[in-house]
């Protein structure tokens, strides 16, 4: 098998993909590989990442009961 | 009913005022219609208290609440779906907004790299990260934006939205995908340029 490194539009596919579901072992690999050698993935990592947090703050927020949410509680369309 | 108990009930319908606003905000992101996410929120207050008994007690009133919402959230999505409110669409056709983002070899274009922004923490308590936040979940496609919260917001796993949605389960990671890139630049653009 002829190894073919992965493209950051490839490799954001897969950072999302493993939000979702497990990834394969080949597609761990080429994803580590990736953002390894990649800084603008590396950061794009992590910011999937902390949108998937963002349920869990919501959680928390009506779990603290009283007031709006920061910036979610005003206006709308 | 005895003393302590009609304190309790009390207390909890004052909690139900006060958490009220932060239940709308969240309804709304999901439903996309303020009007709809009030009265999903109503219906959610209205059983939380006609349950009272059930919950009499136990600790995590706030949280009990918001396990109803997610309930009504979920029947109101239905309803806009027969009412033909909310078409989800298999192909959503905004392939062209992504590719602005990339290079045609599949790197990243130059003035869309993600740039970092800063400790995950501190981010998620700034205010003015989920003002932007908020614009950019409303901006979104409606498919996308509803995908998108179903998944993060709502915790559905892949295989809950597609029943909720109709989707294709390939589509929903499509889907997925092409909302978190979006979100990720309408955030970095609305959010870094102004702390810049």
């Amino acid at each position: 098998m002829m190894f073919k490194m992965m493209m950051c539009k490839e490799a954001t596919h897969l950072m999302s993909k493993q939000l979702d579901i497990p990834l394969t072992f080949q597609e761990k690999l080429s994803l580590k590989l990736h953002l390894a050698m990649c800084g603008a993935c590396t950061q794009c990592n992590q910011q999937f990442h902390l949108l998937h947090e963002t349920g869990k703050h919501y959680e928390r927020l009506i779990e603290q009961g009283a007031g709006t949410l920061p910036g979610g509680g005003g206006n709308n369309n | 009913m005895d003393q302590i108990s009609a304190e309790g009930t009390q207390d909890r319908m004052q909690r139900l005022v006060a958490v009220r606003p932060r239940l709308v905000s969240f309804a709304r992101l999901q439903l996309r219609d303020l009007a709809r996410a009030e009265d999903a929120v109503q219906e959610a207050i209205e059983a939380a208290i006609e349950k009272d008994d059930t919950f009499a007690g136990r600790s995590g009133y706030e949280t009990w609440v918001f396990g109803i919402l997610k309930y009504k959230i979920l029947d109101a999505l239905r309803a806009q779906r027969r009412e033909g409110w909310w078409q989800p669409l298999d192909e959503e056709l905004d392939e062209a907004a992504i590719d602005r983002q990339f290079q045609k070899n599949g790197r990243w274009e130059q003035e869309a790299r993600p740039s970092n922004w800063g400790n995950p923490e501190t981010t998620l308590h700034s205010e003015r990260f989920w003002q932007v936040f908020d614009l950019c979940l409303t901006a979104l496609p409606d498919t996308a934006a509803r995908v998108f919260s179903l998944r993060e917001l709502m915790g559905l796993s892949a295989e809950d939205i597609c029943r909720e949605t109709g989707l294709k389960q390939n589509n929903c990671w499509v889907i997925l995908h092409r909302a978190r890139l979006r979100l990720r630049a309408c955030i970095e653009r609305d959010w870094l340029t102004e702390k810049a």
